[in-house]
């Protein structure tokens, strides 16, 4: 079977004033693809989001994004992606409903679609009886699923989720990688970041970032077996080391 | 369109779940307007006034007639001299009025160079003193016109002739709530959805950055609207300020003025990330210099040569004192078109600077 890209980037560069915060990097994602984007902080991972998800213009270097280019269509990429971080976790002031119905609104939905697709997300999710109740008063745990769920309300073709599993307990870590396989197996391509290496090994692919180049990218068993380790913990850990770069 | 709909629901329901803050933000406006109408107030009102005469004469009794029947003063009687001091210290009084000996051969020239009446203040509350000063100065001058004396001051206070603070104060307190409505809320919501992290979620999301920004706006400018209508309506009928200029005219500086303050919103939230900064730049930059430089509490005219330019970049100052023209003066429309001007070039300013410096930042 021929391979979809639906993330296709070539040298893709920023640079603020004499600083180079991604140096040349180049990669593809297939269409269904679990792309793991790996770096330490300060490795320019936010920065390279950044401008696949249309906040930024590259400084130099050429890319796809769900078919529209990252440097002239970047309001059309944001037509086609869904994206979630840490931080989000939905407006705690709404309800779950009107949570949906905001996003779902920004993204062009009708009611009748909003409606019906929070319908179906929340019962799998098993929380439709819920879906009225405030934010504020659903656990952490909770509340990152259904943020996932949120972003994925609209069916983008890609989602980007930044370090979407910070301050999660492990159980609940292990269900949203669960939600992130499924959508993944329904087509969805699924770019996300972690700091936990364990999680690193669920992705298809990973990349790992050092000083803003992209100095692995395969497997994860694959790197394991080059790297002559035995985890990807250290695998990271060995690139990682040699970083001039440190926040 | 459709879009933006979705978002002022959204800013709407931020703002009615948050119960205190729309109370306070409502409620703010009234207790201000009550507050400064009627409890603080620096109207003098029933000043005891002891008078001290050495004799008694038609002309002496027509004065004592007429501050008796002023209803800022309460006549209390004719005290010795020796009993001035006692009478202040106890504040059986709060001024006493000395007349000469041989008052009438004073004010009829026959003794030149002496003085004929001496005010004696207890200046504990020297506002209190200030007043009562001027008003028994002025009563004084007005009995004593004619006698060559010193009747020459014709004193004649125009436009609030009862002299009522409350109606000074309903102009300033419009231009500081707009102030704390549109810019200190609007920047502090669009802050705290910097802090929160879905600001950024917002922006990847096919929504305009601009009408994320305008969505925030309407809900503050529709309670603001509120706030106006409230001020008016209590400045009318609670505290009787007579409003006979331009109806169309207070609304339409207003409307401007608003605009103005979710502009100055607009920009302390894109310089700042944090709602505490957002909190301290508006208390700070904004409202005090409103305070002090707007003509709301002080006049401007009595600052310090070295302040008052500063009066000049305060918009505040120009709406006050187009608010005073228009509710207390009675002026038209027209006689405002230097302050409306100014701050429709001001407004304009501050919302490119704002949406400029916005932009910046997106990237």
């Amino acid at each position: 079977m021929k391979r979809e890209n639906i993330i296709s980037v070539r040298n893709l560069t920023k640079k603020f004033g004499a600083f180079t915060a991604v140096d040349g990097i180049s990669f593809d994602v297939a269409k269904g693809e679990i792309f793991g984007f790996l770096g330490a902080n300060g490795a320019g991972k936010t920065t390279a989001i950044r401008i696949l998800c249309g906040l930024s213009k590259a400084t130099s270097g050429s890319g796809t994004v769900a078919g529209c280019d990252i440097i002239s269509q970047s309001e059309d990429i944001k037509r086609n992606i869904g994206y979630m971080c840490q931080k989000f976790s939905l407006y705690e002031d709404l309800t779950v409903i009107e949570n949906m119905e905001l996003y779902g609104g920004i993204y062009g939905l009708s009611s009748k679609e909003i409606n019906s697709r929070a319908e179906r997300m929340l019962k799998e999710l098993e929380f439709w009886e819920h879906r009225n109740d405030l934010v504020k008063s659903i656990p952490t745990g909770w509340r990152q699923k259904l943020a996932f769920t949120v972003a994925n309300l609209h069916g983008p073709k890609v989602i980007f989720l930044d370090e979407p599993t910070g301050g999660v307990d492990p159980l609940t870590r292990r269900q949203f990688w669960d939600m992130i396989r499924k959508i993944a197996s329904e087509g969805t391509t699924v770019f996300v970041t972690t700091h936990y290496m364990d999680e690193a090994e669920h992705c298809d692919r990973v990349s790992i970032m050092v000083d803003g180049k992209i100095m692995a990218l395969d497997t994860p068993a694959a790197l394991i077996e080059k790297f002559g380790v035995k985890s990807m913990d250290e695998v990271f850990r060995s690139l990682a080391r040699n970083a001039v770069r440190n926040e | 369109m459709n879009r933006l709909l979705y978002f002022i629901k959204k800013e709407s329901l931020h703002i009615l779940r948050d119960v205190r803050t729309l109370l306070v933000v409502i409620g703010i406006p009234i207790v201000l307007m009550l507050l400064f109408g009627f409890a603080i107030s620096t109207d003098i009102n029933n000043v005891s006034v002891a008078v001290c005469t050495p004799e008694r004469s038609a002309s002496i009794d027509r004065i004592v007639s007429r501050i008796s029947h002023n209803e800022m003063f309460t006549f209390n009687g004719y005290v010795d001299t020796k009993e001035i001091d006692e009478v202040l210290r106890r504040s059986e009084a709060g001024a006493v009025i000395v007349f000469a000996q041989d008052f009438d051969r004073i004010t009829s020239g026959r003794i030149p160079g002496e003085k004929a009446v001496q005010i004696v203040l207890d200046g504990s509350n020297p506002n209190v003193a200030a007043s009562a000063e001027a008003f028994l100065t002025g009563i004084l001058n007005q009995s004593l016109s004619g006698t060559g004396q010193m009747g020459m001051i014709e004193s004649h206070i125009l436009y609030n002739p009862q002299m009522k603070s409350a109606y000074n104060f309903v102009p300033g307190i419009l231009g500081l709530i707009f102030i704390l409505v549109c810019a200190l809320m609007t920047s502090i919501s669009i802050v705290r959805e910097k802090e929160m992290g879905t600001m950024e979620v917002l922006l990847v999301s096919p929504v305009r950055p601009i009408w994320i920004i305008v969505a925030k706006m309407v809900p503050y400018f529709v309670l603001s609207c509120l706030n106006l209508m409230t001020i008016l309506l209590l400045a009318k009928f609670a505290l009787g300020v007579p409003m006979t200029g331009s109806l169309l005219g207070i609304i339409l500086i207003s409307i401007v003025y608003i605009i103005l303050a979710l502009g100055f919103g607009l920009l302390v939230s894109v310089v700042t990330d944090k709602q505490m900064i957002a909190l301290l730049i508006s208390g700070m930059l904004l409202m005090l210099p409103i305070m002090m430089f707007s003509g709301m509490l002080f006049p401007t005219e009595n600052l310090p040569w070295v302040l008052k330019p500063f009066t000049y970049i305060v918009p505040a100052r120009w709406y006050i004192d187009a608010m005073r023209k228009l509710m207390i003066e009675g002026l038209a429309f027209k006689d405002i078109l230097l302050e409306f001007s100014i701050i429709c070039v001001m407004a304009i300013g501050i919302l490119r600077v704002a949406l400029m410096k916005f932009n910046d930042r997106l990237e």
